[in-house]
């Protein structure tokens, strides 16, 4: 029986050091898939970055309904891996139960929150969404010949509230007397998956005299600009570069720089800093997009006024409203 | 509301209208012929899939719609196959088959492209575009009329007006047709159509494969004329509204279009809150609106609203000397 308990011990050292040679990390994509050419993509991009720096490998998981999610975390961590990043606010309340078993390994939360006080192995990564829609907002109102510019919005919540504000804040900013009409696509996760609606909704938009629709709602966000290509109207993109899916059409994208935070917490590795970041138009953690594919559209004046107000806004000088603090939006109501 | 915000309403009542309304359809002929059909939203998402994946390759829309009916046929087949001639449980089959659609799409079109379960974005003939009825410019300013034809009835893709012929034609074969006859009887009184010498399974599999078509054109719609290319889950449960809309008309074909311009009316004012808003002078949530189709056919269910009773034989397979 001793003999077997040091056999089993020595088995046991024997696997945990493996598996701290071995910790290589892992990415958790959320419901809307890797390839949405959006915020999941943005992930995988950076995680292909840091492998081809590197040299290392990644496990990584998608995620096809709720239930997975605490499933997946804990087949990461039991497998040792370090630190295990995930996409998504769904992520958060899975992350706070799971964190508490595994407190050697480090799990970073991008757009979810959970508590750093309680949980110190959580790095959880926000974004400035309200800053980089600002400047997409006043590219909008400045691009817009009808005076009316609006958002299509995937899951009703406040994180995509956020996105909306900005937006409208920017474009009030550029145009106090213009007409923002913001939709959602719906309550549940399937909001973010249903271009049809997107599209719908997009041309509902459109009939209200709205040229200019930014999309921030993942898959649907393709109907939208699908829909507004077909149209002849501009569109805005989201999270990744979206300006290539209909040149001409989409006015330019509002980066949000997934793969800079996923980049970053993967070459930390499992020494990663857990201090919440939020990264912001001056950590360079959100932008808009400028390439061949929207050059025309974007004029020099326009891309100048949007750039002084990003100095503004980085030097402290200009704030603009984060409706998740409140819950309430000076340029909207929704 | 004014005139041309309410012809706008309809134009969009019309697009998401049509996909249930083939939906419905097609659950109407299986279930008419009392095999349950729970997995029309598998099978238009099969259809979705191989149409995209088809036009996409071949370029050519019709292509692609014949390879969505193909794939829905496929389907079709399989719960033909478990529920007429293993006699299983029919819903399960459906629920399977719902399953196995869901995944299967985003594999193949992932192997196919590379691009995330996704099939690449078609254009030009690769997919059915709006066409223009004949005399609709010159009718425009013609009032009140004009616009209605010009901006609602003009301007679709031809599976729309495809839909609504199948609508009549659907109401012609099944009350004015032997076939549609002993379709109806199948499903009220398989043992009696048996009694007079005619294949009860011959006739379920008949209003299976036709099921399939029409989940085909439904999902093939989706894919090349409502949006330019397949992307995963896109029927977004549009097949279990159809099966409510089935419900809601009592398993009648011109009552089925009813009930979907009526659901897909109510699709088009979630999208519109502004002028929910404005007509009613209180703000909707719009996931209320959303709720809509499912609450009325509870109140269907319920009672309230007639009653619906289903094809008597409907879910039970069919056992010779019973």
């Amino acid at each position: 029986m001793t003999m077997m308990k040091h056999l089993l011990g020595a088995a046991g050292a024997l696997a945990l050091t493996a598996g701290a040679a071995a910790a290589e990390p892992a990415l958790i994509y959320d419901l809307g898939g890797k390839f949405d050419k959006s915020f999941n993509e943005a992930a995988f991009n950076g995680a292909e970055r840091w492998a081809k720096e590197t040299g290392g490998t990644y496990k990584e998981i998608e995620m096809q309904n709720e239930a997975q999610r605490e499933q997946a975390l804990r087949r990461l961590a039991e497998a040792g891996s370090n630190p295990i990043v995930t996409t998504g606010f769904g992520m958060s309340d899975p992350i706070a139960t799971v964190s508490k078993d595994f407190p050697d390994t480090k799990f970073v939360t991008i757009d979810g929150w959970v508590d750093p006080a309680e949980h110190p192995n959580v790095l959880t990564i926000g974004f400035a969404e309200h800053e980089g829609s600002y400047l997409v907002g006043m590219m909008a109102a400045l691009a817009s010949k009808t005076g009316t510019v609006s958002f299509v919005g995937g899951m009703d919540i406040p994180l995509i509230r956020n996105f909306a504000c900005g937006f409208a804040q920017g474009a009030v900013a550029v145009n106090p007397d213009i007409k923002f009409i913001s939709n959602m696509t719906g309550t549940t996760p399937a909001a973010w998956n249903d271009p049809v609606k997107g599209s719908e909704l997009a041309k509902a938009q459109k009939s209200q005299g709205s040229d200019v629709i930014f999309a921030a709602a993942g898959g649907t966000g393709l109907g939208v600009l699908q829909a507004a290509a077909d149209e002849g109207i501009l569109s805005i993109g989201v999270d990744s570069n979206q300006n290539h899916l209909h040149p001409g059409s989409v006015l330019t994208s509002m980066l949000k720089r997934v793969d800079v935070a996923v980049y970053n917490s993967m070459m930390q590795g499992a020494e990663l800093d857990t201090t919440t970041q939020a990264l912001n138009l001056a950590s360079d953690g959100v932008g808009y997009a400028m390439d061949e594919n929207n050059a025309e559209l974007v004029t020099a004046e326009m891309q100048a006024t949007v750039d002084a107000a990003a100095e503004q806004i980085k030097s402290g000088a200009l704030v603009v409203h984060d409706y998740r603090t409140d819950d309430t939006c000076p340029a909207a109501t929704f | 509301m004014d005139y041309a915000t309410l012809l706008q309403v309809l134009d969009t009542t019309l697009r998401l209208a049509t996909p249930l309304l083939l939906a419905c359809l097609a659950g109407l002929y299986s279930e008419r012929a009392g095999i349950f059909d729970i997995g029309l939203e598998g099978k238009m998402l099969a259809a979705a899939m191989s149409a995209g994946a088809v036009a996409a390759l071949t370029g050519s829309a019709w292509a692609g719609l014949l390879a969505g009916i193909g794939a829905s046929m496929l389907f079709a087949l399989l719960h033909g196959i478990a529920a007429i001639t293993f006699r299983g449980n029919q819903l399960i089959s459906g629920v399977a088959l719902n399953f196995l659609a869901s995944g299967l799409t985003v594999l193949i079109a992932q192997a196919l492209f590379q691009q995330g379960g996704r099939t690449p974005p078609l254009s030009g003939p690769a997919r059915f575009n709006a066409i223009t009825l004949p005399g609709a410019e010159a009718l425009r300013d013609v009032p009140v009329v004009g616009p209605l034809y010009y901006e609602v009835i003009s301007g679709h893709s031809i599976l729309v007006y495809m839909a609504f012929l199948i609508v009549p034609l659907t109401w012609w074969i099944l009350f004015r047709t032997r076939f549609g006859l002993r379709l109806r009887a199948v499903g009220e009184n398989p043992a009696a159509v048996d009694t007079a010498g005619i294949s009860v399974v011959g006739l379920r599999f008949a209003a299976v494969g036709i099921t399939g078509i029409l989940c085909g054109i439904a999902g093939a719609y989706m894919a090349t004329a409502l949006q330019a290319g397949f992307g995963r889950e896109m029927t977004a449960g549009r097949g279990y509204i159809a099966l409510a809309a089935l419900i809601f008309a009592k398993w009648r074909p011109v009552a089925a279009m009813w009930a979907c311009l009526l659901f897909g009316f109510f699709q088009a004012l979630a999208l519109r809150p502004d002028v929910v808003q404005a007509v009613v002078q209180v703000r909707v949530p719009v996931p209320l609106l959303d709720a809509l189709p499912y609450m009325l056919t509870v109140l269907v269910l319920a009672g309230f609203v007639g009653k619906a009773i289903p094809p008597r034989a409907g879910g039970q397979p069919y056992v010779k000397e019973r």
